[in-house]
């Protein structure tokens, strides 16, 4: 167990404050990342951290270490790129909703199907919130946002759905509540071989907690996230119909494959 | 060889050992020879899922030290442009090649000229090759990688339907014989390192991922640490040395050949295929006594002013010669216009001009 102090220490000179608003769940995330890190022995001088844009996208520029900024959703192009040329790299990516789920949708199913050895910690914040709350491809249903004044007409993403369809070795989900879970996972998928993506609920006070919820304070986004969230094994329980509101937490599965090295690998013939 | 081929040989011969691509003609033969000939150099070959990719995947491999390229032609360059835009800010060196063709159809065009210019968002400057033979698509790809590596941009090797899928003779020199840049590394230790404090070219040494010197790549705009600054002068500064090492180092960008151009009444200007004609063109009318001269593009961004200039001063008449509807023109205009009658010979019919029709062009004025 580390003190704050050794966590100080893993960001960036000179990046801080913060711009996360007041109670957004990506400070929260960056500290279990940092924990995590921390106790599975990151080497940050062997860490490439890679965020595209949004809030999310923002916690690779706190971090002391080689890192990626200001693309909206090509988070996984690069990380392909780094780890054929350099496999011997650790590449985490951060990514929110709209990265994984929408612009960048694409390559997350690729990377997936491929199995990048890479670690995607998804920040879902179930809307768009960096440009001012509207609705995103996690959006649940019926809620208002910004783009869904009378209510969202549109089904979700279940993002485990989406990463085990496409091929992801290791996928996890927890929402903020649950830090100690969190930060096991993302222990877990750092230590993982291949495609490991860690779901994190988190709550958006500014946007998502005002307009589809109707309330600013974090604690009611973190509450609302939280009442709806079930264990994997009640999840057994319930119809998908009784589901489909749901968020279902857990450590879903891990498997193994071969990882990604290249499309064509020589292979010296006999 | 084939042109496709040429160009590859030629990405070897320069050191690339990272390739991404996603499929599209005339580009195909490209990535078909790079995914055969780069595992066994030990470089990687990715098929990607789309430009968007291609474009990162290259820039990230890049910055982990590869000379990485990709290859697309027209309607793939347009997804590219975002991650130009991109490489071009963090200053990854890469190098791009699109052979260009008809929208919809693998007929022989130039009419991207414009869009290797202007296509990305926000301000940036590219080196653009445009190569008029399967020698040059050689030639030209290994003087991309020395270009990108020694300025850290993207490089554009401007290629066509034309010499893409041409077989033509190709002679490469002796490894020893090919002049190899390679970036600039850091000289100091991580914690002396300012990623983004240029040597005297301009251009910041650039370190490898995973070497401990924790650089951040942002598009934002970026002090000599690296760090997202907002503050306008750092806004400034940041452009004008990214736009200003390309600028001020123009001469050792271009390439321009001229032929007979010294005291010419009449001067043709070429880029790219329409070199091949123009210059047999040329060739005829000089026979004939008139007094032509030819100056050909291999550098078409940026603009070589200086011999553009130079050459519409003692002219009377500048022939601008494009394949597409007189694009460059523009840009041949602002230059040459001032000193000399700028006319413009153009085809958009999806095939190279002729001789004969640029002969044609030459009577009339002389």
């Amino acid at each position: 167990m580390s003190d704050i102090d050794s966590y100080r220490e893993k960001l960036r000179p000179g990046s801080l404050p913060h711009f996360f608003c007041p109670g957004c769940g990506c400070g929260q995330i960056m500290n279990f990342f940092l924990q995590a890190a921390d106790e599975v022995d990151l080497d940050f001088d062997n860490l490439v951290a890679v965020g595209g844009v949004g809030c999310t996208a923002r916690i690779p520029v706190y971090l002391d270490a080689d890192a990626l900024h200001g693309i909206h959703g090509r988070v996984l192009p690069w990380a392909t790129g780094i780890k054929l040329h350099k496999p011997q790299l650790d590449v985490v990516v951060f990514a929110g909703d709209g990265g994984v789920g929408a612009i960048g949708g694409n390559h997350f199913i690729q990377a997936a199907r491929r199995n990048l050895d890479v670690t995607v910690i998804v920040v879902n914040n179930l809307n768009f919130a960096m440009t001012g709350g509207q609705v995103s491809p996690t959006t649940p249903s019926g809620l208002n946002t910004m783009t869904t004044p009378y209510g969202n007409r549109e089904e979700r993403f279940d993002l485990y759905e989406l990463a085990h369809s496409a091929g992801a070795t290791f996928f996890s989900r927890w929402n903020t509540f649950h830090y100690q879970q969190a930060t096991d996972s993302i222990k877990k998928a750092l230590n993982h071989e291949g495609f490991s993506v860690v779901e994190i609920l988190s709550q958006c006070p500014t946007h998502f907690g005002r307009y589809a919820l109707g309330s600013g304070e974090p604690t009611r986004g973190m509450e609302w996230i939280e009442e709806k969230s079930i264990t994997i094994s009640d999840a057994h329980e319930l119809t998908g119909e009784e589901k489909k509101d749901k968020f279902v937490l857990g450590d879903f599965y891990s498997e193994e494959r071969p990882v990604f090295a290249g499309s064509t690998v020589y292979v010296e013939e006999k | 060889m084939l042109g496709n081929y040429a160009l590859v040989e030629g990405a070897l011969a320069a050191g690339c050992d990272f390739f991404a691509g996603y499929p599209i003609t005339p580009a195909n033969e490209i990535s078909e020879r790079m995914a055969n000939r780069l595992p066994a150099v030990g470089g990687k070959f990715l098929q990607s899922e789309d430009e968007l990719c291609s474009i990162y995947s290259v820039t990230g491999a890049s910055l982990c030290g590869a000379k990485a390229m990709t290859a697309t032609a027209s309607a793939g360059f347009n997804y590219m442009q975002e991650g130009l835009g991109y490489a071009s800010s963090v200053e990854a060196p890469c190098v791009i090649v699109d052979v260009q063709r008809c929208r919809g159809e693998n007929y022989a065009t130039q009419s991207d000229v414009m869009q290797m210019k202007w296509g990305a968002s926000g301000d940036y400057e590219v080196v653009v090759l445009a190569p008029s033979s399967v020698q040059e698509l050689f030639d030209y790809t290994v003087e991309a990688f020395n270009i990108a590596e020694k300025y850290r941009i993207p490089v554009i090797v401007m290629s066509e339907t034309t010499i893409a899928l041409m077989r033509e003779n190709l002679t490469i020199p002796e490894p020893g014989e090919i002049e190899i840049e390679e970036r600039d590394r850091p000289e100091v230790p991580p914690e002396d390192f300012l990623p983004f404090s240029p040597n005297d070219r301009g251009v910041p040494p650039m370190p490898s991922f995973g070497e401990g010197y924790h650089t951040l790549y942002s598009l934002n705009p970026h002090d000599e640490a690296g760090n997202i600054n907002w503050d306008p002068d750092t806004y400034e500064n940041m452009y004008e040395r990214v736009l200003g090492k390309i600028q001020d180092n123009i001469d050792d960008v271009s390439i321009v050949e001229e032929h007979f151009a010294d005291d010419a009444d009449t001067i043709l200007v070429a880029y790219g295929s329409e070199f091949r004609p123009a210059m047999d063109a040329t060739l005829r009318a000089r026979d004939e006594g008139l007094s032509v001269g030819l100056l050909k593009l291999g550098t078409v961004w940026p603009v070589p002013e200086k011999e553009l200039a130079g050459a519409a001063e003692a002219a009377d008449t500048v022939i601008s010669v494009e394949m597409n509807v007189g694009k460059y023109t523009r840009e041949v205009e602002r230059v040459c216009g001032p000193r000399a009658e700028v006319r413009s010979v153009t085809k958009n019919r999806g095939s190279i001009h002729t001789a004969g029709e640029i002969y044609s062009a030459i009577k009339e004025v002389s």
